[in-house]
């Protein structure tokens, strides 16, 4: 007998995490732990966490994460790409935490052109709060503080964050992914790979927005809530490398 | 024919499944399937069901949140 799918070296075994059934989270956790294998850096990784669902993702990881208070985890990774170079430095925020409470951080690291990775679920809800409002929800969207769906009249637009750093010449990778099927995720671990590769060629900045499932908030099951994100939340957010300037640098 | 067809095993680790069933539904040769019985957590775990038909793709691997899907050749 042999066996087919190897543990993650970097994911801790025999661990229930407290996600929810169907939760992107873990996917993504997962994504980490192996291009980290694959690319050789879990020894010398440093993994910068929101507040947010992902907060306790230092309970599954196995390499070194430091906590950031809510929204700084970007200010947090320049200040530890900057002292330690030869580490590699990569946030896992989401989207109360980087395109919410961390903007300023998030656009002005990006603006910096630091040499980190930003890895941004986007799940279009405030997760772990209890499905409040968040930047990024969608119009017409029902949340627990927007009853009657999202009105632009009072609550605005959703927020392309990645779109607005992508337009900054220090981005050099950003690309939009979705965890909703085989074939989102596959496409989602090319992604968060390409972005790691970038920071070990010290080319730049990049981030990866990965469209996640919440099954709970969105009161869908785990298999229609990954149909709902490419049925309703791609036309929101289209996917694709929204820049791409590795060969220009 | 001398070509021989690999069989596969896969091994669900239920106390730790939370009953998603991604695996379920984007299995394409609907070989797993959710259980009857609860695990400890209260979950309606999945199961591998006619293993004749597994081709040892990995989509359950793949899409399963929890990481407790193994897939062996034999």
């Amino acid at each position: 007998m042999k066996l087919k799918n190897p543990w993650p070296k970097y994911y801790k075994k025999d661990v229930v995490t407290h996600y929810c059934p169907g939760c992107g989270h873990g996917i993504v956790h997962r994504i980490v732990a192996e291009v980290l294998e694959e690319l050789d850096l879990g020894k010398r990784a440093i993994c910068v966490n929101p507040a947010g669902c992902a907060v306790l993702a230092y309970l599954y990881f196995d390499f070194d994460v430091i906590e950031s208070a809510h929204g700084r985890g970007t200010a947090i990774a320049t200040g530890v790409k900057r002292s330690r170079p030869d580490l590699f430095v990569f946030t896992y925020q989401g989207d109360g935490d980087l395109s919410a409470i961390g903007t300023a951080e998030t656009i002005h690291s990006a603006n910096r052109g630091e040499n980190i990775c930003v890895i941004f679920i986007n799940n279009a809800v405030y997760g772990m709060t209890g499905g409040q409002l968040a930047p990024t929800t969608l119009l017409e969207m029902k949340t627990t503080t927007t009853p009657l769906g999202r009105d632009p009249k009072y609550d605005g637009y959703p927020l392309h964050i990645t779109d607005v750093v992508a337009q900054f010449p220090g981005v050099v990778y950003a690309e939009r992914v979705a965890v909703d099927g085989p074939a989102g995720i596959r496409k989602t671990k090319k992604a968060i790979t390409t972005a790691f590769q970038t920071q070990v060629d010290g080319l730049g900045y990049s981030i990866i927005e990965v469209l996640s499932p919440c099954p709970t908030n969105w009161k869908l099951s785990p298999v229609d809530s990954f149909k709902w994100v490419t049925d309703v939340m791609m036309k929101e957010f289209p996917t694709g490398v929204l820049t791409d300037k590795r060969k220009k640098v | 024919m001398t070509k021989t067809a690999v069989k596969h095993i896969v091994k669900i680790n239920t106390e730790m499944c939370k009953g998603c069933g991604l695996c379920v539904a984007y299995c394409p040769k609907k070989v797993l399937k959710e259980s009857e019985h609860l695990n400890k957590a209260g979950y309606h775990y999945a199961e591998p069901g006619d293993m004749d038909q597994c081709t040892g793709c990995l989509i359950c691997t793949l899409v399963c949140p929890e990481v407790v899907i193994e897939v062996y050749d034999e």
